[in-house]
């Protein structure tokens, strides 16, 4: 157990413009979990990439068990048994498991033989999954399953897991350690990617931590705290959230039984969601994605309409409206996918500012846009938010995430909404701007709006919401008051319970 | 009008015979958008074959080398949209709308010392005591090589991508790419194949235009038969049997209508020849209101490996 399994010797990978890796070494031993640790655009994923033939290394060698190890491609990784398991997963929707799974493996056996393969790895490691579902199907939980088994198929000697528990409930994320500890404890070496302290510390024996493309340094997580760990990530001590203490004003929004089947083959059905929403406070709506995140997001934007008096604002049934109405009215909405969803990547700042603005700012006049007033107030939300750009005129997609999303939330917060609704508002986000966004909607609430933050982030919801409420499968749950709230009562409201309970019949 | 002077043996017999050409351009075209390719080159690509192939096959007296050379030739053209749309990552609707004009034009500078000419033709297959039986024998077994080979080729298209690795490969490349990418397949490659199947394929059918249904040379002699290929791909939700029945069921609509033109029927001639391109868009436009079912994810979208 304690022989070298993969050695990394200075091995340098620079992008244009960027150094993502810098002359980075470290061991990783058989049969031991490891962590590696950063923020995001520490060059985390640049460096697995690099072990997993994805990426060739400028210079730097590596060594497995001894012998240079230089994949050329992924299929040469695993040939030497290495494996990886995907951050977003790489899975096929319209195939099947058994279908996805023989596409990850070199040398598949005929199908029936596989499926029965399938079911006896998903037994053995306690992960139900039924070979012939299609995995457009599958929740996030089980998708994952999916490449787990693909990976564990081959008998790796070391297996890459990148941010597994991002989409998971905590429920599903006990069943996975549990998986992970017993595959470590048979000789499998595991680098587990993460920027979640409290799992680094419970699940590995070491853990190496990368800042800026550098390695900052190996340690043993469970002698380190979680604050250590956290400064070494980020080189400075973190700006917590400002406490909350406010007090909810009158109802201002509120849903009555709002339904809506589903909009495609994959989405979710809303199924008679019901809620109330006081001016001043943030509701946080946790659950794992696919539960219907997106489709209340567009339920509440008006970008899918319903009855009229399924919505109401203030009293006033606005079900029926658009989006543009609804903004003008005070109901405002940030969807979660940055580039195509909340902003057009080709356009500019000030195009982007003014197309979601351009009621509520009164940048039309005569039917004319005013290009000067839209830059103007582009320019505002770039120096109150901090976005890193060269100017108001950069297209969107040449940000980087973390700048784009404070742009895209800024333009919503400065409009001075009523109601705003976030869907995964941090989401790829690094920890300074995450923070910076998630004052932000504290110090919106403070000045009385109503906030419902949408994120599969607990600990984000944890730290900003006054109320908890869960979707699963498209079903809302009554809200609870945030403070007192137990991670166990948490993940019973996310479904987690029934979601493992389901598993276990499938099989 | 006078239905009874059309005889349906003869009218399943040239139903076939109208169908092939559709038949094989849209296997080919299936094939291509299953990996994620939207080809619009269609037309082009068969007109080109139709040109070379009947060329060859009158310098040659040889039919089976001109469909070779057919293959050969509209995969070149294809080859042309594979560079351009895999590697320098062009549009892909631009190129193929560009493709269509580059193959129009082409087939017609070829195609002048070739006008009038009759070509060489493909004989029907003998089939011994098949072809003897009545009615069936003359309905579906007194046909040339090429409708068994169309035939032929929408099974092996189905068992390939429904039975082997080749074809999973070709399914996940299409479904999508970064994924494809992520595991180590070959997207380009996979995507370039086949570009140059779909290409050899349209062009078999273009060949089967000027060398045995027409069989002759005229400027422009596809008259759309590419685009609804193209068609008949969507109408089929990208499923082998189904283009076989879409490509049959408008050859079917196409010799009816002559046939109901032959027998007097009481409606404007330039509707009847219409009548076929209508009922496709009608066809369409249901399928659609419906909801497009099986489409490959990544149809049309650009894949590079940068990232």
């Amino acid at each position: 157990m304690t022989g070298t399994l993969l050695s990394l010797s200075g091995l340098t990978k620079a992008y244009p413009g960027v150094v993502a890796n810098d002359d980075i070494s470290f061991d990783i031993r058989e049969g031991e979990v490891h962590a590696l640790l950063g923020e995001n655009g520490a060059g985390k994923s640049t460096l697995v990439k690099m072990i997993y033939g994805l990426v060739k290394p400028d210079s730097g060698t590596m060594t497995l068990r001894g012998a240079p190890y230089a994949p050329a491609e992924p299929r040469a990784a695993r040939a030497s048994g290495v494996a990886m398991v995907f951050q977003h997963f790489s899975l096929f929707d319209a195939l099947s498991v058994a279908e996805n799974i023989a596409l990850g493996m070199e040398d598949p056996p005929k199908p029936r033989d596989l499926a029965r393969q399938i079911r006896e790895v998903s037994e053995t490691y306690g992960l139900p999954l039924d070979p012939y579902r299609t995995v457009g199907t599958l929740s996030a939980g089980e998708r994952q399953r999916v490449e787990i088994i693909r990976c564990l198929l081959q008998n790796p000697k070391l297996l890459i897991m990148d941010e597994p528990t991002s989409v998971l409930t905590p429920q599903e994320v006990e069943i996975l350690f549990t998986t992970l500890r017993k595959l470590a404890a048979e000789g499998t070496a595991i680098l587990y990617i993460s920027h979640k302290l409290e799992e680094i510390r419970t699940l590995c024996d070491h853990a190496t931590i990368l800042r800026l493309g550098q390695k900052v340094a190996t340690c043993t997580p469970a002698e380190t705290t979680a604050r250590e760990l956290a400064e070494m990530m980020v080189g400075a001590s973190l700006k917590a959230p400002e406490a909350h203490g406010r007090t909810p004003g009158d109802v201002v929004l509120e849903i009555r039984d709002l339904s809506l089947p589903a909009p495609g083959d994959f989405g979710t059905a809303l199924r008679r969601i019901s809620m109330a929403l006081r001016a001043g406070e943030i509701l946080g709506i946790g659950g794992v994605a696919g539960n219907g995140q997106d489709e209340l997001l567009a339920a509440l934007s008006g970008e899918r309409r319903s009855a009229p008096d399924a919505i109401l604002f203030k009293g006033q049934p606005l079900g029926h409206l658009g989006p543009g109405a609804r903004r003008r009215l005070g109901l405002l909405a940030a969807p979660e996918e940055r580039l195509g969803h909340a902003a057009a990547p080709d356009m500019s700042l000030t195009e982007n500012a003014a197309l979601t603005a351009m009621g509520r700012k009164g940048l039309v006049r005569n039917g004319l846009v005013g290009w000067g007033r839209a830059e103007d107030f582009a320019r505002e939300v770039i120096a109150a938010f901090d976005v890193r750009t060269p100017g108001a005129d950069t297209a969107a997609r040449a940000l980087s995430g973390g700048n784009l999303q404070k742009f895209v939330i800024g333009r919503e917060v400065m409009q001075a909404p009523e109601v705003l609704v976030v869907n995964q508002p941090t989401w790829g986000v690094d920890a300074a701007a995450a923070a910076a966004i998630r004052q932000a909607l504290i110090d919106l609430a403070a000045k009385g709006c109503a906030v419902i933050a949408i994120s599969q982030d607990l600990d984000e919801l944890m730290e900003i919401a006054d109320r908890f409420a869960a979707l699963n499968e498209g079903r809302l749950t009554a809200s609870k008051p945030m403070a007192g709230l137990t991670l166990d009562q948490i993940g019973m409201m996310m479904g987690g319970a029934h979601d493992m309970e389901a598993a276990h019949v499938e099989t | 009008m006078d239905l009874t002077s059309i005889n349906p043996v003869l009218l399943i017999a040239s139903l076939m015979v109208s169908a092939t050409p559709i038949l094989l351009a849209a296997m080919g075209e299936m094939v291509v958008e299953k990996s994620g390719v939207l080809n619009l080159g269609v037309e082009g690509m068969m007109i080109t074959g139709a040109i070379t192939g009947f060329a060859i096959a009158v310098n040659t007296g040889s039919p089976a080398l001109g469909f070779i050379a057919a293959a050969a030739g509209a995969a070149m053209l294809a080859l042309a949209f594979g560079i351009l749309t895999q590697f320098l990552l062009s549009n892909q609707v631009a190129t193929g709308l560009g493709l269509t004009l580059v193959g129009l034009g082409l087939s017609s500078l070829i195609g002048k010392p070739y006008e009038g000419i009759k070509s060489p033709t493909l004989p029907r297959l003998d089939l011994g005591p098949l072809s003897d039986i009545p009615v069936l024998g003359r309905m579906l077994f007194s046909h040339d090589i090429m409708v068994y080979f169309s035939l032929a080729l929408v099974a092996a298209v189905w068992a390939v991508l429904k039975f082997t690795r080749a074809g999973l490969v070709l399914r996940a490349v299409g479904e999508s790419h970064d994924a494809a990418h992520a595991l180590g397949y070959k997207v380009v490659r996979v995507r370039l194949l086949a570009i140059l199947f779909g290409g050899a394929c349209a062009g078999l059918g273009g060949a089967y235009l000027s060398l045995v249904r027409v069989p002759q040379w005229t400027e422009g002699m596809t008259a759309g038969a590419g685009w609804i290929a193209l068609a008949i791909v969507v109408f089929a939700s990208w499923r082998a049997g189904r283009v076989l029945v879409g490509a049959y069921l408008f050859g079917g609509i196409t010799v009816l209508q002559l046939n109901l033109q032959a027998a007097g029927a009481q409606v404007p001639v330039a509707l009847l020849s219409a009548s076929p391109y209508l009922i496709t868009i009608l066809v369409l436009v249901i399928i659609s209101v419906r909801g497009v079912h099986g489409a490959p994810a990544s149809l049309g979208r650009p894949f590079h490996a940068s990232h």
